[in-house]
C-alpha cells in the first residue's frame, strides 16, 4: 500500500466545484497552508469550508476568501485578529455562514466519522444557536439534537506521516486534524515529514485507515 | 469610586483558584490570572485547543508557532502536560472534568444567565468560539470584567439584553468594583473593592445586590 502523493497540486486535483471541505487547525496552527496554496491555483467555486476559523490575515482560508471561491463557510469563531477577508465577503452578503459551538462541531464531525445519526449535547441549550432544533430532557436537563456534519475532502496539517496514512502531530497542531480526518469522504493529508519507516504504532495518533493520501510539504509556518 | 486594574483583578481571581485545580481561562483578560496564583499551589492549565498544562509565555526567539493556546498566543508546556484532539479536549470540558472555568461577559443577569458570545449589532458576525460547551459542563464558572459597560451602563442585569451563552450558570462575577455570588436568590455581596460603599456599587448596578 502506498498512499503518498507526489506534489500538492496532484493530491488536492479531486476537488472540484462546490465541494465541502474540511481544513484542520486553530488559530495559526495546524493549518495545512500547503494544501490550501494548491487548491487555490485550481480556481474551483463554490466551496462550503468547515474549520474552527475563517483565517487571518492573508494566508489560509483568508485566501480562498479573498479569491471568491468560497460559499459557506460553518465554523466556531470566524472573527480573528485580522479575520478581514472573512469580514469583508460577511459584510457584502457574498457568503453564508453557520456559526457551532465548537465543541458541538468537533463532535458532529466525530459523529460522522464514527457513523452516528447524531447525538444530543446540553450545549446552546435554551440559546439561539438551538433555535429550530429537537429537543429531549433527561433527568431533568435539556439538551439538543445535533446531526452529523460529512464532507467531502478532509484537508490536515500533521507533523508525520508514512505511506501507509499514519499520521502523528507537533504540539497544539493536533486540534481539528484528526477527528476530521474520519469524516470526509476523502482525506488528503499535508506533512511535515513522509517517512520511508513506517511510523512507530505506539506514536501514530491518526490511524491510516482514515486517510486516502499523503503529500510532503517541509515548509513550517 | 475606586476600581481595581485589570492586574488587580486578575490577582484577586486568582486567589479562589485552589492548588490542584485543572482550571481554563476564557480568551482575553482571564488569560493573565495564571500569572498570579499564589506560590506554592499547582494548578493545571487547560486551553480548548488541546493542551492541559499550559505553561509561561516563552523567551523571545523560543516560540513554537505550533504550540500556541485559545487566544492564539505562544505558549509553554508545564510539566506533566499533554497534548489530545479536539473532541477529547471538548469531551474534558462538557464532561465536567475541568474544575473551574474564567470567563469575560457582556451581561450577567441575576439567576445566572451569561451573555458573552453576541451583541445585537448585526454588523458583526457572531463567534462563539468554546464558551457554551465550557458553561454548561464546568461546575464552577467565574467571571471576571468592568462591573459597567463602555457607555457606563450596567452589565448585571435582572435579565440578559444580549443572546444567552448559558443558563444560570455563573458562579461568582470579579468586576473592577466588587465581588459577587449568584445564589438562589440573586446576586449576593462577597466584598467590594476598598473604598467602595455598597451604595455607589448599586447605583451603577441593575439587579438587587444582597447583602
Amino acid at each position: 500500500m502506498d498512499k503518498s502523493v507526489a506534489d500538492l497540486a496532484n493530491a488536492v486535483a479531486p476537488i472540484g466545484d462546490g465541494a465541502s471541505v474540511m481544513i484542520g487547525g486553530f488559530g495559526s496552527s495546524g493549518i495545512p497552508f500547503g494544501l490550501i496554496d494548491a487548491l487555490l491555483e485550481t480556481g474551483v467555486a463554490g466551496l462550503t469550508v468547515i474549520s474552527n476559523n475563517a483565517g487571518a490575515g492573508e494566508t489560509g482560508i483568508a485566501k480562498l476568501l479573498k479569491a471568491g471561491m468560497v460559499a459557506k463557510v460553518i465554523c466556531s469563531y470566524p472573527r480573528s485578529p485580522g479575520s478581514v477577508w472573512f469580514e469583508r465577503r460577511y459584510e457584502a452578503g457574498e457568503i453564508e455562514l453557520e456559526v457551532v459551538p465548537q465543541g458541538t462541531l468537533a463532535e458532529r464531525i466525530r459523529a460522522a466519522g464514527a457513523g452516528l445519526g447524531g447525538f444530543l449535547t446540553p450545549t446552546a441549550y435554551g440559546t439561539l444557536l438551538a433555535e429550530g432544533k429537537e429537543t429531549r430532557i433527561i433527568d431533568g436537563r435539556g439538551y439538543v439534537l445535533e446531526a452529523p456534519l460529512h464532507a467531502d475532502f478532509a484537508l490536515l496539517r500533521a507533523e508525520r506521516g508514512d505511506k501507509w496514512g499514519n499520521l502523528s502531530f507537533h504540539a497544539t497542531a493536533r486540534n481539528f486534524n484528526p477527528v476530521m480526518a474520519s469524516a470526509a469522504k476523502r482525506t488528503i493529508a499535508e506533512v511535515r515529514y513522509l517517512s520511508d519507516e513506517p511510523l512507530d504504532p505506539e506514536a501514530v495518533v491518526t490511524p491510516g485507515i482514515f486517510v486516502q493520501s499523503v503529500v510532503e510539504y517541509g515548509v513550517r509556518p | 469610586m475606586k476600581s481595581l486594574t485589570d492586574s488587580q483583578l486578575a490577582a484577586r481571581v486568582a486567589q479562589d483558584i485552589p492548588d490542584g485545580a485543572y482550571v481554563n481561562l476564557g480568551i482575553g483578560k482571564p488569560t493573565h490570572v495564571s500569572g498570579h496564583v499564589p506560590e506554592g499551589r499547582e494548578v493545571i492549565y487547560h486551553s480548548e485547543n488541546g493542551i492541559l498544562g499550559v505553561g509561561p509565555t516563552p523567551n523571545a526567539g523560543e516560540e513554537d508557532v505550533e504550540l500556541i493556546d485559545a487566544s492564539k498566543r505562544y505558549i509553554t508546556t508545564a510539566a506533566g502536560a499533554s497534548f489530545f484532539e479536539h473532541s477529547d479536549s471538548f469531551a474534558m470540558m462538557r464532561g465536567g472534568h475541568i474544575d473551574i472555568a474564567v470567563l469575560g461577559a457582556y451581561q450577567v443577569a441575576e439567576n445566572g444567565d451569561l451573555a458573552n458570545w453576541a451583541t445585537l449589532d448585526e454588523k458583526f458576525p457572531p463567534a462563539v468560539g468554546g464558551a457554551m460547551d465550557l458553561v454548561v459542563g464546568v461546575p464552577t464558572v467565574f467571571v471576571m470584567m468592568k462591573h459597567v459597560n463602555r457607555d457606563g451602563g450596567p452589565k448585571l442585569l435582572k435579565q440578559c439584553t444580549y443572546p444567552l451563552t448559558g443558563l444560570g450558570v455563573v458562579s461568582r462575577v470579579y468586576t473592577d468594583l466588587t465581588v459577587l455570588d449568584v445564589t438562589p436568590e440573586g446576586f449576593r455581596l462577597v466584598e467590594l473593592t476598598d473604598g467602595n460603599s455598597l451604595d455607589e456599587v448599586q447605583a451603577v448596578t441593575e439587579a438587587k445586590i444582597l447583602t
